[in-house]
């Protein structure tokens, strides 16, 4: 696929954390395939990482989600070594992280890596435009365009103005925006954020997925970000990583490990989520049944008998949405001659495929005429059908659309009763 | 007991290692001791150079910058206090002891907490030995500074130095410890080397902690006046010492007292630098 075509960014090989003093040991018992709960038992260290091996490609948000102790933070940590690797590789540009010396790890984490974390972590005693400009104050840059660059970076997270208050005078989700912009104040490639918004409200949280969401497809960074919240890893992740007790579970989209989760780990921590907030109007709808204007009343007739239908999008020569007809009024225009366009309901329930089905609740079960999904330039893309849309709600992956090929509406599944 | 095993002579061999160091480094403690007496000496001099009011007035201004007013205000009626009852120039011989050893103190006990803050090897050496200089009686720091320095003054500082210096590492260990986790990664994940995480985040945040132990060495420093005394050290403390030898309770209490007021004016003072807010703090 088109996968092939990306750049990898970082190359994960085979990488553990054991933490305590028998490692060598422990390593071993690790090869043969001992759990985290043997290996402690018999060893008395804790493995953080177990064999870890994967790609995070250039530009996207690679989400690493797993319950509270499974090994996140100890993954990402290794990717700047905060923690050091007890075993593996880890290639960022192709350059190993592991084997470099002090002074190169230094210059990485100056100019490729950023990192944001869960408390914030920001420095009480500097105000919020030193806390922005620590980066570059650190590598020398000098007075004027470090305060320069710190200034535009808080711009960025919207906190323009709020330069010369301390942190403790902000609240959690504003102290968050000035660790992302201290993050992003030295231009890094990487960012790493370990449950960057686990700390604040859910109201406030939402809003930074959104605005991180906005940061990314403006300044296409690579983004780890970690989370121990399944919605917000379906929400934000391009691709996610499941860990459990240090191992990596299943990698996959959003959308993959909903439908079709590797194992039964998966399937718990994928089983309570709101699948309604999760999935989207493209993800259930299917290729609508249209009929061009200019073919006339006989021919939308024909194809809804065909297809046991009781109405019929109208369409343009360019697939654009025109409006739909019923079956009764058709029938009513053949007899007396007159034309599509002139029984034509012009007023028909639309809705975009990026939609989260919560908000189409209402409309899809009221409407009598399945809901139209389009794009920006009217042009009809599917439709949404109540039973698809109960079906796909119900987890049933049957109903949900992969790798966006859009299923033919099979004429069963029409709830719309027919005219017959 | 005595019988079953033989009684080694510690004392013995204490006094020849003394003793050595005595007729190998004679030249070196001279020189030192030449240094301290100076420094002392010339700070006395300088100090009484100045008239008692303004000196007075001098240091309140000092205590309201440092501190609050009502500090201010009480250094300066507690000092012409002293002056009136007749102690002025003992108090400076006292405070030119103390503020001596206290530096001297600070000089070497920061950069021994900051290297055990750093260093797991460091701490371990460092943290027994404090043990010790904080438990042995102060009195017998006195023997060994008298052979090295003599009488007088110079014994007095030693002594003092080493008594008052472990409230000052211990503190500066304990205060770049404190430093929250995350702080110290946020630092290290930046690339920061070792220097600019001490200097730009951990020393600033452990400054309170640090003063903390600032404030006791100086405490520990003003107790070892009188005992210095002993010695030869000239100040409020021999006024102290002779005032209980010769059993004049009236002088005995004057200078006492005379000691409480500068003990409180350096207490309250090191203790307001400490807190005083320097923008934010750690919540
Ligand atoms: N410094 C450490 N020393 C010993 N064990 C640790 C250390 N850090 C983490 N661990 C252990 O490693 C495992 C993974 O921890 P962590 O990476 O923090 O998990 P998560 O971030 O997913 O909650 C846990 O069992 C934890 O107890
Ligand atoms: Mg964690």
């Amino acid at each position: 696929m088109e996968e092939l075509e990306v750049k990898k960014k970082i190359e994960v090989r085979n990488v553990s954390k054991i933490f305590g003093k028998n490692s060598k040991r422990a390593s071993q018992l690790l090869n043969e395939g001992k759990s985290k709960a043997e290996i402690l038992k018999q060893t008395g260290t804790t493995v953080g990482v177990k064999n870890a091996s994967f790609d995070v490609y250039d530009g996207e948000i690679f989400v690493i989600m797993g319950l509270s102790g499974s090994g996140k933070s100890t993954l990402v940590r290794m990717f700047n070594r905060l923690i050091e690797p007890t075993a593996g590789e880890i290639r960022i540009d192709g350059d190993d992280i592991v084997r470099m010396n002090k002074e190169q790890l230094r210059n990485v984490r100056r100019k490729k890596i950023g990192m944001v974390f869960q408390n914030f972590a920001l420095f009480p005693h500097k105000t919020i435009l030193e806390n922005t400009e620590y980066g570059l104050e650190i590598q020398g840059t000098a007075k004027a365009e470090r305060q320069e660059r710190a200034k535009e970076s808080l711009r960025l997270v919207g906190l323009a103005g709020y330069e010369d208050q301390y942190p403790n005078q902000l609240s959690g989700g504003m102290q968050q925006r000035v660790g992302l912009a201290r993050a992003l104040a030295n231009d890094p490639d990487i960012l790493l954020m370990d449950e960057a918004f686990s700390a604040l409200d859910p109201l406030i949280r939402k809003d930074m997925q959104d605005e991180l969401l906005q940061l990314h497809h403006d300044m296409g960074k690579t983004i780890i970000f970690i989370t121990h919240d399944l919605d917000e890893a379906l929400r934000i992740g391009d691709r996610i990583a499941l860990m459990k007790d240090g191992d990596i579970v299943q990698i996959g989209t959003p959308e993959e490990i909903l439908m079709s989760p590797s194992n039964e780990y998966v399937e718990k921590f994928v089983e309570d989520v709101d699948l309604s907030k999760v999935l989207t109007a493209g993800h259930i709808m299917k290729k609508a049944d249209t009929v061009q204007v200019d073919r006339g009343p006989r021919v939308a007739l024909r194809l809804m008998k065909q297809l046991r239908i009781s109405s019929i999008y109208v369409v343009d020569k360019g697939n654009r949405l025109l409006g739909a007809v019923t079956a009764q009024d058709t029938v009513a225009a053949s007899e007396s001659g007159a034309s599509l366009e002139e029984v034509l309901i012009k007023d028909v329930p639309t809705t975009s495929s990026d939609t989260v089905l919560t908000e189409l609740f209402d409309t899809v079960s009221t409407t009598t005429i399945p809901m139209a999904v389009v794009d920006e330039r009217n042009h009809l893309e599917g439709i949404i059908i109540r039973g698809a849309m109960i079906g796909a709600l119900a987890g049933d992956g049957q109903f949900i659309n992969d790798s966006r090929t859009i299923e033919e509406a099979k004429p069963v599944e029409l709830e719309v009763a027919s005219n017959e | 007991m005595n019988k079953l095993l033989p009684r080694l002579p510690f004392a013995d061999w204490i006094d020849t290692g003394i003793d050595w160091l005595v007729t190998q480094f004679g030249s070196v403690f001279d020189g030192l001791s030449g240094f301290l007496k100076g420094t002392v000496e010339g700070a006395v001099d300088l100090m009484a150079w100045v008239p008692s009011i303004v000196l007075a007035v001098l240091f309140a201004v000092v205590a309201w910058l440092l501190s609050t007013r009502r500090i201010a205000i009480f250094t300066l009626i507690g000092l012409l206090f002293i002056d009136y009852l007749g102690y002025w120039h003992s108090m400076l011989q006292m405070l030119a002891l103390v503020i001596t050893s206290v530096v001297i103190a600070l000089i070497i006990g920061i950069p021994l907490g900051i290297w055990g803050s750093q260093q797991p090897t460091a701490k371990k050496i460092i943290s027994p030995i404090l043990d010790l200089m904080q438990t042995m009686p102060a009195f017998v720091y006195l023997l060994p500074a008298i052979f090295f320095f003599n009488i007088g003054v110079v014994p007095g500082v030693v002594a003092s130095v080493i008594f008052s210096m472990p409230p000052t590492i211990r503190l500066t260990m304990l205060g770049i410890e404190q430093v929250p986790k995350d702080l110290i990664e946020a630092t290290e994940a930046f690339g920061s080397t070792t220097w600019q995480r001490l200097l730009k985040v951990q020393i600033p945040l452990a400054k309170p902690t640090i003063m903390a132990g600032v404030n006791q060495s100086i405490m520990l420093s003003l107790s070892m006046v009188v005992i210095a005394s002993m010695v030869g050290a000239p100040g409020l403390g021999e006024e102290v010492y002779r005032a209980v030898t010769q059993l004049k309770t009236g002088v005995g209490f004057e200078t006492g007292l005379s000691i409480v007021i500068v003990a409180i004016i350096l207490d309250r003072i090191t203790q307001h630098a400490g807190k005083k807010k320097q923008g934010g703090t750690l919540s």
